[in-house]
């Protein structure tokens, strides 16, 4: 009998035909098993959501609250048609979870999303061993290597104070998932108060539902004063960036958080005041080290440099390969990724029925806004 | 090194003038003189000599960085700048240095003696001693690729307001051929007129457009509305050739181009005629090769300015002369002050003497009385070999740099024509990682032909949009080029046309650039070679 592999990569996304169940796919499906509530990963239409805990309100929030959706633990098993599934931490975003599906001693491992440093906000990244490793490689150039973040927001307060001292309003740009949660607990209140888009406090009210402790936040509405946010900081989503939302905080210093902004051109693209490389995604150490140790005999790299990275991966003595996916939307300001085919999500991909999700809002800046945003 | 590098930083990190102007300034109030001049002479363009070729570089980072050739390449492709890939790829610095600028600029300078591997030695010492934003600036400057996102004015404007001296005399006081080792900033900003240099030259009056986009044209009225009565201006010809300033000094000649370039030797033509001038006499104009009393293509120029020997094929090809059309000195004195029609009074008694007026011209004026007049003399611009007309206002003087209000250059359409993108490779710089650089065919029977190759005149949205497509669109890679799928039609516009050997549609293209995306028209409706031919002979070229 044909035998066929555990995981493999179809037209709708990773899929266990054995366990009859999607990781992240892109189609509508009965069995979605999801990393992360990325809107790159989590797509609305699916009959049956699972997912970690702490996934859970930010879930529903984008995809609506009647989706049915089953969540765990770190660690906790799941059985699905004779195969087992169970989530570890992957240190991308809260509730972000590397996917493990084992069945008759093989074990595979979706990455979903990923980095290596400890952020202080989500669970830390947990190698998990594995004969099969499905990883991202969206940093897989050995140009990318980040900062401790320590070094980093230690920068990002005394921009900060700085722009204080000289009367201006400092808006911070960063993704409303995620990112905006990693800078606002790392923002010292000593210097003033944090104010934010309203689609970033959605998500924070989201997830302090779920039961997340963050810094106390103030959402900026019609009544919130120009005088009064200039003694504080704003937290944006990419989205707001050059939008009459920003203006009328005039003038101000405008920082933005992204693992592009390692790169002179991407910065110069940007045209932010300040470009804070700050990335939720592994660098080219944390990847290489990431899957060293998995001990993995097999590596299926789904977005990023793949190519490279692959081919790298090869030469250092990994079976590596490079497969197709409709993964990589998220890191916003993304130069397009060097794929021959080169799919960034278009406007077919977007799921806009959660209405709750204005318009203007920071879900998909990555997919739709490549580095036109200036002001 | 460390001060450099943070006055690098802090003019990259931002766009506003006043933040850059005062990060200049604190950047002077830190540093020591001799610091002060090399800084000056960097962003001046004053490069040192490269002393490590790109080849011993790239290999010597590589070994450094721990990576193969293939991903070095790879990286450089997705960071579009060598000394940024190098200073990404290397491992973190180990310890830190206190050098200045002045002491490492001495030591790229000593590094010119020194045997191969003593040179690759240096090298990996300093990198390890140098952060990444230092790197940076430091393979900025060993490979020879130092600029910066600052304009000369506003270097000037912070030197203005550190020293009380006024803008056009420092902005004159740093042109010419000096070395940060031999000029002091002590004679810089000194208030006499101290030491002079004979070979130095005055900032070039540039002019400013009359019409920024090519696709309207001003009219007799709106002329009258900007520039007021026809009867205050002088009109001539724009010569399309090398902007020049001719020195006659202490008995000695120097031809300075446009580009701050000492040029003396390449222009050997123009020589005897200098020699004949009295001293102290400064003529700006235009070099243009002439052949029997009319110009040649621009390129023929061109190919005589790469060349290192002049032989005597090449001169006898493409001799030049200069056309003058202003005075700047004058016995000794410097006439910039005087009105424009008081200079030209001055540079024709000046070529009506010479005995060589075949390769001393002077730009002649053009008779009109009306700005309707001018625009249909405008018309002939191209049979006249000219890129249009240039209008200087009668009683204005000389003035430093590009100036709105006294100078303007009226330029003639760009031929165009209507071709299909073939090829695309990404760009460098801010553009790095983006497809912006594209080839453009035309269709020869049902196959297209390549011609030109063009990277500006798209905004940043339709920028993205083609990157998009090419990704999204690539047949086949090479090495960086892409063969996409011809879809995309634009209209590319160009300053002249000429047989070419070299290319194979067999035609070469002047400043061909992008003048719009044409959504409208289908692949199948874009230009034939035929109708890009039918320009053969509409110069300039």
């Amino acid at each position: 009998m044909f035998n066929k592999p555990l995981l493999e990569f179809t037209d709708k996304g990773i899929y266990c035909a054995k366990g009859k169940f999607y990781i992240d796919p892109w189609q509508p499906v009965d069995d979605a098993v999801i990393t992360h509530a990325h809107s790159d990963h989590a797509y609305a239409g699916h009959k049956r959501y699972l997912a970690h805990h702490l996934s859970r309100e930010v879930l529903k929030y984008r995809l609506g609250e009647d989706i049915r959706l089953q969540t765990v633990e770190y660690g906790e098993k799941v059985m699905k048609n004779g195969v087992e599934i169970s989530m570890f931490p992957a240190g991308h975003v809260i509730g972000s979870a590397q996917i493990r599906v084992e069945s008759q001693g093989e074990v595979w491992v979706v990455s979903g999303d990923y980095k290596v440093e400890d952020d202080g906000v989500c669970t830390p990244f947990e190698p998990v061993s594995c004969h099969h490793f499905i990883s991202e490689c969206t940093f897989g150039l050995p140009i990318y290597k980040w900062k401790p973040q320590v070094d980093l927001f230690n920068e990002v307060n005394a921009w900060w104070k700085n722009n204080l001292a000289q009367g201006l309003a400092t808006v911070i740009v960063g993704y409303s998932l995620g990112k905006a949660q990693r800078i606002l607990q790392n923002l010292d209140l000593g210097n003033g108060k944090i104010y934010t888009h309203g689609v970033i406090e959605n998500t924070n009210e989201a997830l302090r539902r779920n039961g997340i402790q963050l810094q106390p936040t103030k959402r900026i509405t019609q009544a919130t004063s120009k005088e009064e946010i200039r003694k504080g900081i704003v937290i944006a989503p990419p989205s707001a960036v050059g939008t009459p939302w920003m203006r009328k905080f005039q003038p101000y210093s405008f920082g933005y958080c992204s693992g592009w902004m390692a790169l002179r051109g991407a910065k110069r693209r940007r045209a932010a005041d300040r470009g804070f490389i700050l990335s939720d995604h592994a660098d080219w150490d944390g990847l290489v080290s990431a899957i060293d140790a998995t001990g993995c005999e097999k590596v299926y790299l789904t977005h990023g440099y793949t190519a490279s990275f692959a081919r790298y991966l090869t030469e250092i003595g990994f079976d590596a390969h490079e497969v197709h996916t409709l993964y990589g939307g998220e890191e916003e300001g993304a130069p397009p990724q060097p794929s021959p085919e080169g799919r960034e999500l278009d406007d077919a991909n977007i799921n806009i029925a959660n209405q709750k999700v204005s318009p203007s809002g920071g879900d998909l800046e990555g997919a739709v806004d490549l580095g036109g945003a200036t002001i | 090194m460390k001060a450099f590098a943070q006055l690098f930083t802090a003019l990259d990190e931002t766009n506003k003038t006043n933040e850059k102007v005062k990060a200049l300034k604190d950047y002077f109030m830190r540093v020591p003189d001799t610091d002060k001049m090399h800084m000056l002479a960097l962003f001046t363009g004053r490069s040192p000599k490269r002393q490590i070729n790109a080849t011993q570089f790239r290999l010597w980072a590589m070994e450094a960085s721990h990576i193969p050739a293939w991903l070095f390449e790879e990286s450089y492709h997705v960071v579009g700048d060598l000394a940024e890939t190098v200073a990404l790829l290397l491992p973190d610095h180990e310890y830190s240095s206190s050098k200045t600028l002045t002491e490492w600029m001495a030591e790229i300078v000593a590094l010119n003696n020194l045997p191969e591997v003593e040179k690759r030695d240096w090298l990996t010492r300093s990198w390890a001693a140098l952060d990444r934003q230092e790197r940076f600036v430091f393979n900025k400057i060993l490979t020879g690729s130092f600029r910066v996102g600052v304009s000369q004015n506003l270097v000037i404007k912070a030197l203005a307001d550190v020293s009380g001296l006024d803008a056009a005399t420092i902005t004159h006081r740093l042109m010419g051929n000096w070395m940060p080792a031999t000029y002091q900033f002590e004679e810089l900003v000194h208030t006499d007129t101290a030491i002079e240099d004979v070979s130095r030259p005055y900032p070039f009056f540039l002019a400013y457009p009359v019409q920024e986009t090519s696709t309207v044209q001003k009219t007799p009225e709106e002329l009258q509305n900007l520039l007021g009565d026809a009867g205050e201006w002088q009109a001539e010809w724009k010569w399309d050739g090398i902007r020049a300033q001719l020195i006659k000094r202490d008995g000695q000649i120097f031809i300075w181009s446009r580009g701050e370039d000492l040029a003396t030797d390449k222009f050997p033509e123009l020589h005897p005629f200098m020699q004949q001038w009295p001293d102290g006499t400064v003529v700006d104009g235009e070099i243009l090769s002439f052949k029997e009393g009319l110009p040649l293509p621009f390129a023929i120029l061109q190919t005589r300015i790469g060349r290192k020997t002049l032989t005597k094929k090449v001169l006898e090809e493409g001799p030049v002369a200069l056309i003058a059309y202003d005075c700047l000195e004058y016995d000794g004195e410097d006439i910039r002050y005087k009105t424009q029609t008081e200079r030209r009074g001055l540079l024709e008694g000046l070529q009506h003497t010479t005995p060589y007026p075949e390769v001393f011209r002077i730009s002649e004026l053009i008779e009109f009385d009306s700005w309707a007049q001018l625009s249909q003399i405008r018309e002939q611009s191209r049979a006249m070999v000219a890129e249009g007309i240039m209008l200087k206002r009668k009683n204005a003087h000389y003035q430093v740099g590009r100036r709105r209000g006294d100078w303007w250059k009226w330029k003639i359409d760009p031929l165009s024509i209507d071709a299909v993108m073939v090829y695309a490779q990404k760009g460098h710089g801010r553009r790095a990682d983006l497809y912006t650089d594209y080839t453009f065919a035309v269709w020869d029977g049902d196959k297209l032909v390549p011609f030109a190759k063009a990277y500006s005149g798209l905004t940043d949205t339709e920028i993205n949009k083609v990157d998009a497509f090419v990704k999204r669109n690539t047949l086949e890679k090479f090495g960086p080029v892409r063969t996409v799928k011809p879809e995309l039609v634009f209209e590319i516009g160009f300053e002249g046309i000429q047989k070419s050997t070299r290319h194979k549609s067999g035609v070469a293209l002047r400043f061909p650039r992008i003048l719009r995306w044409r959504h409208d028209k289908p692949k199948d409706e874009a230009d034939t070679i035929e109708t890009l031919k039918a320009f053969l002979g509409e110069g300039p070229i």
